[in-house]
């Protein structure tokens, strides 16, 4: 999450600098040009303060996750081999000459090198949204019981799975979005000030536009993200909507307080109040009126109406793949192929549910759902919200009307915040919403963790924090200054 | 050419303002998680503890099978780490 702080600014922030700095080279006015720099130069500082900060991630795959690092490295580092290879020195070779090449390389190779950054920065999201789309919704492998590894059967299943290819769209169209709350709000602020009136006014009609445009994509996507993650995860689904018992149709929570007492199998009402949108949720989900969509006490006790295998059973045939798998390695060790043979035929027979297999009850298959629930709807009820911020800058700069909406200009302002918001918010949902599991229905958290103390953790977690918040207050620190500066004391 | 490349990083380096700022924050930064935070908190514990792939195996192995075997020896400790 605090990797996320500063990834998706800088997705969307190098857009449109390629956007202001094209306006720059198809008018030929140097006012885009000072505009684009000023942009640039906070994107500059974004990138510095940002970049690296996802290293520590990777640190963490070989100290607190060793067992899942071994068993899933073939899959998980193709993509990230791949995103340093390609998209890293994609950015990294052009970020030069967007730098240093205003006055060294023709207009035309600048804006490129420009657009290939704001490709490269992109690039990335790709590659690790790809591997971390593989862990909700695990294809394109095969588990092999002598290494204890998942091998790559499929590269094309992995790359082009629909859950990592929704990922990538929602993800970074929401950064394209955060960037453009960015830019509206320094803007905006700079208009309630009386600074750099037609900069800021320019600033806001590129980015209110883009915003209007990233809003309703990411609303677009996300419920396309929603619409497969019923099919590849339900419990997830389930838990964002504080859904227990399935019914046809099922109405979508617009607003609801969540029953804290409530566990999956007992009597009580998931809601203490909701307002309810009848059959919504049949529609959305399954996009078909009146459709059933499975509930957490469906998908946990199994529901056979629906032809729902519930995780009371799955357990049984993960125990099942767990003890053939021991036999396996038993037998293999004594050298008994036959057993070897029989014990493996029983373990591909039940491989999908090995992860079940580890789980202590039932209800351990469900996520923390009040968390997940309140987040969805900070997420998306920031989302809605700006779009319609957005359609009100728009219409004001149009009407030439900002600076005399200094109520707007100062929504404006604090929308930014709003935005980081959604971000975390839409973090949570999908990555609490998948627990217990590491890997979808493979492997729970539980098994993939390393065999640490909990001392030697809260070590490595209060490092991090101290060095991610040191990184934070430097990047608001030198952000603001160069904003205090303006357009004209910026220069990297 | 190579010389060429060479003039157009020194001397954009030489030019900046706010990027040598920011240049000294990214070296930190990499050095202190490179040679800090890597060497010494962040060990990849299989590596660590075990010399060969074999026997990582093995440990993941245990690890996947501990529930369904009692009388398996417990997991050793990350070597370094009590």
């Amino acid at each position: 999450m605090y990797h996320w702080i500063f990834v998706p600014l800088t997705l969307g922030l190098s857009v449109l600098c390629a956007f202001f700095e094209t306006l720059y080279v198809r008018t030929g006015n140097n006012e885009w040009k000072q505009l684009t720099k000023f942009w640039m130069s906070l994107f500059a500082v974004n990138f510095a303060i940002g970049v690296a900060t996802g290293i520590i991630l990777e640190f963490e795959f070989g100290t607190n996750w060793s067992n899942y690092s071994w068993m899933v490295g073939d899959i998980f580092g193709t993509p990230l081999a791949i995103e340093g290879i390609l998209a890293f020195f994609l950015e990294a070779t052009f970020f030069a000459v967007m730098f240093f090449g205003w006055d060294r390389f023709s207009k035309r190779m600048h804006l490129f090198s420009t657009w290939m950054v704001a490709l490269g920065s992109n690039l990335s999201a790709l590659w690790i949204l790809i591997a971390n789309g593989w862990m909700q919704n695990p294809i394109g492998m095969r588990f092999n019981p002598e290494t204890a590894r998942f091998e790559m059967l499929d590269i094309w299943a992995v790359i082009s799975s629909r859950i990592a290819i929704s990922h990538f769209t929602h993800a970074t169209s929401s950064g394209f979005l955060l960037a453009s709350l960015f830019v509206t709000a320094v803007s905006s602020w700079f208009l309630l000030k009386g600074r750099h009136q037609t900069f800021a006014r320019r600033s806001i009609t590129v980015a209110a536009t883009f915003g209007l445009f990233s809003a309703m994509f990411v609303a677009f996507t996300g419920d396309e993200h929603a619409y497969i993650t019923v099919k590849t995860q339900p419990m997830k689904l389930a838990a964002m909507e504080g859904l227990y018992k399935g019914k046809k149709p099922t109405g979508l929570i617009a607003f609801g307080v969540v029953n804290p007492d409530k566990q999956t199998g007992d009597a009580g009402d998931p809601f203490v109040t909701k307002i309810e949108v009848p059959g919504m949720l049949s529609l959305l989900a399954n996009r078909k009126l009146g459709s059933f969509v499975a509930g957490i006490d469906d998908l946990v006790w199994g529901n056979p109406e629906h032809d729902i295998v519930g995780v009371d059973r799955k357990m049984k045939y993960g125990r099942q793949a767990v003890s053939s798998l021991a036999d396996f390695k038993k037998a293999r060790k004594t050298g008994d192929s036959a057993a070897a043979v029989a014990a493996l035929a029983i373990f591909d027979q039940n491989r999908e549910f090995l992860g079940y297999g580890y789980l202590k009850k039932p209800s351990d298959a469900v996520p923390p759902v009040s968390l997940v629930f309140y987040s969805f709807r900070v997420m998306a009820g920031l989302g809605t919200f700006f779009i319609l911020l957005f359609t009100l800058f728009l219409i004001q700069s149009a009407r030439d009307k900002l600076t005399a909406n200094r109520w707007l200009l100062r929504i404006g302002v604090i929308s930014v915040f709003l935005g980081y918001i959604a971000q975390q918010a839409g973090w949570i949902v999908t990555e609490v919403g998948r627990q217990p599991w590491a890997i979808q229905g493979l492997l729970p958290v539980s098994v993939a963790r390393s065999n640490l103390d909990s001392g030697t953790v809260a070590v490595t977690f209060f490092i991090f924090l101290a060095l991610f918040t040191v990184m934070l207050i430097a990047e608001v620190k030198i952000m603001t200054k160069q904003i205090s500066l303006g357009p004209e004391g910026s220069a990297l | 050419m190579i010389r060429h490349a060479l003039n157009f990083y020194v001397e954009g380096f030489r030019n900046m303002r706010l990027g040598r700022a920011l240049w000294k924050i990214v070296l930190l930064k990499i050095l202190f998680l490179f040679i800090v935070i890597k060497l010494f908190f962040f060990p990849d514990v299989l590596k660590v503890t075990y010399d060969n792939d074999t026997d990582r195996a093995e440990h993941v192995l245990r690890r996947l099978t501990q529930s369904a075997e009692t009388d398996q020896e417990p997991l050793p400790p990350v070597a370094g780490k009590k």
